[in-house]
Order: structure tokens, then sequence, then C-alpha cells
């Protein structure tokens, strides 16, 4: 029970109903449940590609394309519909999952492979996935009028009261929380990322569990472009420009360590509602939507900061990853 | 780049002088400059003007001051993703400054101050709080980009003394623009501190092995240190030559920077992991990227399609070696 009350989930957790409660005591309307329920839904996109790039941090990894394949599956969502409005929403998610998955494991092999550091990878592909976004595109808009009803509606509808979009953040988010705890995979994502030796002694393979991080991530944020694309009925070359590092601000939040091997799904989701509070409490306790970004940086050197004091020393150095690399060679 | 690992393997013999030149990274990029050239001059007939050229530096100047230190900085092993914001805030500090009468020597006085005083924020973080310095430059690049736009918002600094305009849009000789001078002056010193001090050897050995470096008496920390304040001040410089050749400030001045100095970087041939890489290389990467641009430019291919050449570009030149030697092997 200390133990618990101790960790940084219990300790982010508090700070989280400090948030809420100091904006309460001036603005009661904010806690009402239909406003918290609408602020979920409003960061369940951030909660889902956060979910997904937990999972690649916690194997020493990092996937800065996240936004772009968004946007990339988004646009091909919104144009596939445009074109062909007689397709059920059933496949389009298919098709969503399936391109998010393939460009995640186009990352994915590159790092597995080529052992190229993710950094470069994904910083590549970031740029390579926004302009094919133009490419297929032309720079143009798909608009709220070129959309089936079905197409737009979908993440919109209600299930006992909330919106589609967010029972997909609660049912992924469950579902992740199982995986990690409960299957070899989950568990070898740990084991890659706090010790890649040991790892590959116990019969790991490193690379190979980084690929599965980047194809499940991949997966996550090509389902996330078409929610997206649907719930704001648009599509064009830059939405969601620079939410990969929202995504990452989300996880650090919540505890996942940067050197990889250390966090729990709970901090992430955590740390994708702290920040998503912030963002819907702004506008209301009436300051300007300018502090958020300022907000969120020192939020996120508080969390590491304090991270760094909670944890033990380590003595690890980040972007080494080659003795690992070498090991499994 | 060395091996696509960091195992060091000593040679029975010696490679020759000249095979080790016409192998290494920095040929092999001079090469692809050419090649672009030629290829530009064949594609565009305003390719070959002295004067559009000149234009042509703009491009990469600025961005490349920033390099160096960068370059730098990820061979001791480091990384600053917040440069483009150390730019936003100098920008913002002078924009500030220029509103209440400051005159031009003020004006890069101020600009420097900021960019020296935010790269010793991120100092203190990262040596001094052994914060990982790839979540804190995440942190920083929100806070201070978030910092311009509490003080901007949507708006906007004008009204820059006369005498400012010259650091960005004056010209030293006929076509030689003062930041072409600057870029090549601060070429050959960083060329200077990296391949011919003591200071330089240190970098690579912190980069090679941090541990090492500190038991054979190096002060790794004070080292890293310095390696972000250059990097912040050169980020105060590139906000000077910007901000003067714009003649505005708005806080999204900038924006993305950080990535495509982090490409530059990589494109040079500086390991990501650290502890290798040349200065003369992130010149020749310099000049390609500006290349590519402008001739991309000639040739009315939009920004965002000549980024699919960068980021192509950026895992090709990676890549492709990679390939090669486990063909061999």
């Amino acid at each position: 029970m200390m133990a618990f009350l101790k960790s940084r989930e219990a300790i982010l957790g508090g700070a989280i109903l400090v948030l809420l409660a100091l904006i309460a005591s001036r603005f009661p309307g904010f806690i009402a449940p239909a406003n918290l329920a609408r602020v979920f839904t409003d960061t369940s996109p951030l909660l889902l590609l956060a979910l997904g790039q937990t999972v690649v941090i916690l194997t020493r990894c990092i996937d800065l394309s996240v936004a772009a394949n968004l946007a990339l599956t988004g646009m091909v969502c919104a144009m596939l519909n445009a074109a062909m409005p007689g397709v059920p929403v059933i496949v389009i998610l298919a098709i969503a999952v399936g391109l998010g998955a393939i460009m995640g494991a186009f990352n994915g092999i590159l790092v597995w492979k080529l052992a190229i550091p993710p950094i470069v990878v994904t910083l590549g592909t970031m740029t390579i996935y926004r302009g094919i976004i133009f490419l297929i595109s032309n720079g143009e808009w798909v608009n709220a009028h070129e959309m089936s009803a079905a197409f737009t509606g979908f993440p919109r509808a209600s299930i006992l009261g909330l919106p589609v979009l967010a029972w997909f953040a609660i049912v992924l988010a469950a579902l992740f929380i199982l995986m990690i705890a409960r299957t070899p995979l989950g568990r070898s994502f740990y084991a890659v990322g706090g010790n890649p030796h040991a790892a590959v002694y116990t019969g790991i393979d490193v690379g190979r569990t980084q690929f599965w991080a980047f194809v499940i991530s991949g997966a996550l944020a090509g389902l996330t472009g078409y929610l997206w694309v649907a719930r704001y009925a648009v599509a064009y070359v830059d939405i969601a420009g620079g939410f990969e590092l929202e995504v990452v601000a989300a996880c650090v939040i919540g505890g996942i360590s940067i050197a990889g091997g250390a966090g729990t799904i709970l901090g992430t989701i955590l740390g994708a509602l702290f920040l998503g509070i912030v963002k819907n409490a702004l506008p209301v306790v009436d300051i300007s939507p300018f502090w958020q970004m300022a907000i969120s940086g020192a939020a996120i050197i508080t969390a590491v900061a304090f991270n760094a004091r909670s944890a033990k020393a380590k003595g690890r150095i980040i972007l080494r990853r080659a003795q690992a690399q070498g090991a499994q060679a | 780049m060395t091996d696509a690992s960091n195992t060091r393997h000593i040679p029975d013999r010696l490679q020759s002088n000249a095979a080790r030149i016409l192998k290494s990274w920095e040929v092999l990029l001079v090469g692809v400059a050419i090649l672009i050239f030629v290829a530009n001059s064949f594609a565009s007939p305003y390719f070959l003007n002295a004067w559009n050229l000149s234009d042509a530096t703009f491009n990469f100047t600025e961005k490349a001051m920033i390099a160096f230190a960068m370059a730098l900085l990820i061979i001791s092993g480091e990384i600053d993703l917040s440069v483009a914001a150390i730019i936003a805030l100098a920008s913002t500090a002078m924009g500030a400054a220029a509103q209440v009468g400051a005159g031009t020597f003020e004006l890069v006085l101020i600009g420097l101050v900021t960019g020296l005083a935010a790269g010793a924020f991120n100092g203190v973080l990262v040596t001094m709080m052994g914060l990982p310095s790839i979540v804190v430059t995440i942190g920083t690049m929100s806070l201070f980009r978030g910092i311009s736009y509490i003080i901007l918002g949507d708006g906007a600094f004008r009204g820059y003394p006369d005498g400012f305009a010259f650091f960005g849009q004056g010209y030293v000789w006929w076509v030689l623009s003062f930041e072409f001078v600057l870029f090549a002056v601060l070429a050959v010193i960083y060329y200077v501190v990296l391949h011919r001090t003591n200071f330089g050897r240190t970098v690579y050995t912190i980069g090679n092995n941090a541990t090492a470096a500190s038991f054979s008496g190096i002060r790794v920390a004070r080292v890293k240190f310095i390696l972000f304040l250059l990097t912040g001040l050169m980020s105060g410089v590139a906000a000077i030559c910007l901000t003067s050749r714009l003649g505005s400030t708005r806080p999204s001045i900038a924006f993305g920077w950080e990535l495509e100095v982090v490409t530059m970087v990589v494109l040079g041939g500086v390991s990501i992991l650290g502890g290798s890489g040349s200065i003369p290389g992130v010149v020749i990467a310099a000049f390609v990227m500006g290349l590519v641009t402008f001739g991309l430019g000639l040739l009315n291919v939009p920004g965002i399609v000549m980024s699919i050449f960068i980021g192509l570009m950026l895992i090709g030149v990676i890549a492709l070696p990679r390939l090669w030697a486990k063909r061999r092997a």
C-alpha cells in the first residue's frame, strides 16, 4: 500500500486530482461529468498514440513518425471515402490499421535489419510520410461535404453516453495493460529495454521485439488517423503537425523512462490525461491558449527531473544502443 | 560514420591513405553534391547564375551555423532538440527590445545572451541533474517556444533598426553575403576546435566512452556543459541572422528547424550514437541540402516534396552503406 502511494502513478494521479480541484474551486462546471467526458474524448487521440509510443520507448527506441503516419492514413481514408462513399466504415477501419501498421513496419525493418538508430529512421520517415500526403492530395483539402455521413458519424456515435472515439481509447488502454503485463511479447518489451544483453541470453530477439513495437505504434497511429479525420471532418497535409512531441511528452510525464525498460501503461494514461486536462482547462480559466506550449514544456522538465530523482541512478547514457546491437550480432 | 555498430576492430594491415580518403564519407558526399550540381545546371537554365547561387546559400547558412555546434554535441553523445525554439526565444527577446528602441549593437548582444542563457539552462539540466538530453530538450523546446507564444500570441514584432538588416541581407563583397562569410568563418573555427585542439579530442573521447574519459581525467560534465552553451550561442547567432533577414518575428519562426539541423549533421557523417564525425562532412552536407532545396525550387517543386528527398537522403545515405556491408559479409 505504501509502495503504491509512493509510486509515480499515484503521485501523478494525485497531481491530476489537485489540478482538477483547483479548476473546480473557481469553475465547478469543469468537473461536471459531461464536461469531463468531453475532455476525455478530446484527449483520446493523444492517449491512443501514447499507448503505442510507450511500447516503442520501452524497447529503447523512439517513434517520431506517428503524427505523419496519422495524417497520411487519415488522408488516404478521407480520399477513399470521397471517391467511393459506399465503402463501409469497417473496411476503412481495417485499411487505416493496416496502412498504419505497414508504415510502422517500415520503420521497424530499418531499425531491426539495418540497425539504423530509431531517431534517425523516424525523423526521415516523418518527413517522407508528410511529403507523400502532399503528393497524393496535391496539397488540397478533403472537406466535410465530400465525406459521407457514415464516415464522419462513426467516431461521434454515442454508446452508453460516450462517443466511439473515447471507447476506442478505453478498450485499447485496457488491452494494453493486459498485453504488457500478461503476454510474452509484453514482457519482452521490458526485457529488451531493461537489459538488451540479458534479453539476448534469455532467447529474446531484440531487433524483432523492437520491430513489433514499431508495428503496434504504427497501427495505432493509423487507427487514430481515421478517427481524427472523421471527427474533425477535414483532412489536409498539416493535420496533427508537431503532435509527435506531445505524444512523447505524455509518455515522459507518465514516467516512461526514455532509457527504456521502465514505466507503466497506467502512467502513460495519466500523462496523457494530465496534458489533456491542462489543454482543455486553459480557455476555461481564462488563460490564453498560447500558454499551453510553455506549460507542457515545464511539465515535461518537471516530470523528467522528478523521475530521475525517484529512480535509482543507473548510469545509463541515452542514444547508446550500439552495445546492445553488438551483443546481438 | 564508422561501422554499423560501435565495435572497433584492429585491421591486419593499415589501408593506404589514398584508399582511405577515397572511401571516406566526405568524398562520397562531395560526389553527391557534384552530381546534384550538374543535374541542376542541366535541369534549369537559371541555376548557373552567381546571384541565384548566392541566394541559394541562404537556404542553409543559418541552419549550418547551428549544425556545427550540434555536430560537436552529438559527437559527445548528447543532442539538443530545442535549437529552433531558442531561435524563437532569442528573436522574441530582440523584437521586444527593438520595440523600446534598442540599437543594433544592443539587439545583437540580446540575441547572443538569450541563446547562451537558453543553452546554459539545457546544460544545467543535463550535466548537473544528469537528465537525458533528448527529453530535456524536447521539454525546453516546448518551454522556449511557449514563452515566445505567451509574449507574442498571434502577433508579430516588426520595426527593427535599419542597421540591423545587414546581418541577414547585407553583402560583404559582390555576391558574397555576410551570412555566407560568417558561415565560412565559423566552419574554419569549428574545424580547428574539433580537429586541431585538445578540447576537440576530449569531445570524441567522451562520445566513445564517457566513463573511460572521466577516468582519464576529462571533466565530462564541464565539456558537455560548454557544448550546450555553444549550441545555444550558435542558435542565438542564427536567430540574429534569420530575424534580420525576415525583418519580423513571429513565435512560429524557424519551426521544425531542429530536425533539419539534426538531418544535416547526420547526413554529414556524424554518428547519432556519438564518437565519430567531422566538420568538413557537415559543411558538405549543408551544401548538399542547400543545392537540393534550391534546384528543386527552380523546378517549381513544392517545399514539402523536397522534404521527401531530404528524408530519403537521410535514410538512404545511412542504409545503403550498411546494406552493402551486409551483402559483402
